[in-house]
């Protein structure tokens, strides 16, 4: 009987979809289809994911394949013309640079976004700044009481994401390890590992005692965001679109987007569509900085 | 069944279609679950051991928890799950039996009636409900009370969990007592028995086997349980350091399983040992199945000689 049920629902499930991809495909019969391969950083993913939603179903006749794998596995993509847009959440690097031209390929570059990492404390924490090697130091164990970073003597409880998420293996590299790949350090183990951003808020803003890292665009005025120093002796920081976007912010990146060469046609209108006020939109609303109006 | 079918056909002839499909039904419905429960375990054998000899024993065996740097250790997650699930055995067995007791020895009809549906609209709270209690009520309160770094502990899980156990254990054990003969305690009671010793000494010892089962049954819903303790103990793999433990944060198997299986690259070593940990949970739930079945049968012997 469990065994029938199930195989109907399964026969069911494909008509539905079978029927749902062939009136989709049919669908942009009146213009030429264009299709559009979009591959590369898992950071992305969820970015490149929206835009091509909304982009198609404005513009029926474009199709976009979004696929993760890594900014790595985008570029070399890129290199081997087996995708038209890669993304990445890092520069490309001098070696694939190389590896794209031997291929003929002269890649282009644009900066679609910033993502950038805010380091939140409960709104009663006297801790207004915290110098990167503090927060790596917080986080590795070594330091354990609020009193060494100039706080109340209140025991320090670590708050992180999953090491599923794309953060945590950020802040672990650029923050805990301090951006030296050398380094083996890893999370205490006493960090907790909570399952969403909203359960990281929820216990930040709770919990005199509790640090935590989100992304910027999470961050709720439940929590105090610390203002954050590159070095010791440097000024410090506090996250906003405008410190990440003119760079004296220190936990961000750029997240690039990559084209064979210069771009023309669907691709461009595409491209040109990211940097509107729309898509960039879509940016803040996935946590994620937008970009001042660039013309590619 | 089978050996009873040919005298049913001779004498009532035009039901013997319906009886044979009928009875098919029900076998092939029997050895189904039987069948399903055999590719299960076949399955999370075939993709877990592996783990075994693919991961370094010393991974597999060291003191932390941290897949993308390749440590493996199952230490603190068994430890977790342990901590959480003997606290809220702890918490849930007393009071389970007590409600259940009350419900059936001590209570008048009319607050048994209103009370035992009560407690079992209980059991069928969805656990992420109960983990939103335990995140934005429980574990504040836990912090504040008693004066911990952090309310996202062993201890919060165990409460919230025992929480949950008890309508289990309350509905099940009550039945259990309900179901012994009003002459056993009629009996006890001519001969001069207190209520007390009556259910101490005659009502208890006659329920045995279904009180044990309510018990099982509540810590295996405890062991199992996945959501409202992803939620709440603050999944930091630490491995114990004496007593304190129960107040610090623990990450459990379930959680583990739950929150990485949907990342992970099918096949790599951290998938296997993903399933590892589900042959090891398996293995826990069955121990404490059997354990209880034996403990109950040789329990139910004993009873039944003493009062026949």
């Amino acid at each position: 009987m469990k065994l029938l049920r199930i195989t109907c629902m399964i026969l069911i499930i494909a008509v539905l979809s079978g029927g749902c991809s062939a009136r989709s495909s049919s669908e942009p019969g009146q213009a030429a289809s264009v299709y559009l391969q979009n591959k590369g950083s898992d950071t992305m993913v969820n970015l490149a994911l929206a835009w091509a939603e909304r982009y198609q179903s404005a513009h029926p006749e474009v199709t976009i394949a979004v696929t993760g794998g890594g900014s790595g596995t985008g570029l070399a993509s890129l290199a081997n013309n087996t995708v038209d847009l890669a993304n990445a959440s890092r520069k490309i690097k001098a070696e694939e640079l190389a590896q794209a031209s031997a291929a003929g390929a002269d890649p282009q570059e644009f900066v679609v976004a910033r993502d950038a990492i805010a380091v939140i404390v409960h709104p009663d924490n006297p801790v207004e700044n915290l110098t990167l090697e503090q927060i790596a130091l917080i986080y590795r164990g070594e330091i354990n009481n609020w009193l060494e970073v100039g706080g109340e003597d209140r025991p320090i409880v670590r708050l992180s994401r999953e090491t599923n998420s794309g953060t945590h293996v950020y802040f672990l590299e650029e923050v805990v390890r301090l951006g030296n790949s050398e380094d083996k350090s890893i999370f205490s183990p006493q960090t907790l590992l909570l399952p969403s951003s909203e359960g990281i808020i929820a216990e930040v803003s709770d919990n005199p005692n509790a640090i935590g890292y989100d992304g910027l665009g999470y961050v709720t005025d439940h929590v105090k965001m610390v203002a954050v120093a590159p070095s010791a002796g440097a000024p410090y920081v506090r996250p906003s679109v405008t410190t990440v976007n003119d760079g004296s912010y220190p936990i961000a990146r750029d997240l690039y987007m990559y084209t064979r060469s210069a771009p023309q046609g669907t691709l461009k209108t595409y491209l040109d569509w990211i940097f509107s006020a729309e898509a960039q939109q879509i940016v803040g609303d996935l946590g994620f900085v937008p970009v001042t109006q660039e013309t590619p | 069944m089978t050996s009873s079918n040919p005298s049913l056909e001779s004498t009532r002839p035009p039901a013997r279609r319906t009886e044979w499909i009928i009875t098919l039904l029900i076998r092939v419905a029997g050895y189904l679950s039987i069948f399903y429960v055999a590719l299960i375990s076949l399955f999370l054998l075939k993709e877990g051991l592996p783990a075994l000899t693919d991961v370094p024993l010393s991974s597999l065996a060291g003191k932390f928890w941290y897949p993308i740097e390749g440590y493996y250790s199952l230490w603190p997650l068994i430890f977790g799950s342990l901590t959480v699930t003997l606290g809220a055995a702890l918490f849930a067995v007393p009071l389970g039996l007590g409600t259940a007791i009350f419900l059936s020895e001590v209570a008048p009809k009319w607050v048994k009636e209103t009370l035992k549906p009560l407690v079992e609209l209980l059991a069928g709270l969805p656990s992420v409900v109960l983990g939103f209690v335990g995140i934005l009520v429980l574990s504040p309160f836990i912090r504040k009370a008693f004066d911990l770094p952090t309310g996202l502990t062993a201890f919060t899980g165990a409460l919230l969990l025992g929480w949950a156990a008890i309508p289990t254990i309350v509905s099940i054990a009550e039945d259990a007592l309900y179901g012994v003969p009003r002459s056993y305690r009629e009996a006890a009671l001519a001969v001069g028995a207190t209520p007390w010793q009556v259910i101490w000494g005659v009502t208890l010892p006659a329920a045995r086997s279904g009180v044990l089962t309510a018990v099982m049954l509540g810590i295996g819903r405890v062991i199992g349980e996945t959501m409202a303790v992803m939620m709440v103990t603050g999944n930091a793999p630490v491995l114990p350091s004496g007593l304190g433990a129960l107040f610090g944060p623990v990450r459990t198997m379930t959680a583990t399983i739950a929150s990485e299986m949907g990342e992970v690259a099918t096949g790599s070593q951290h998938y296997q040992v993903l399933f590892l940990i589900g042959i090891v949970l398996f293995a826990l739930s069955l121990i404490i199945n059997i354990t209880a079945f034996m403990v109950s049968n040789r329990r139910t012997q004993r009873v039944e000689r003493l009062l026949s």
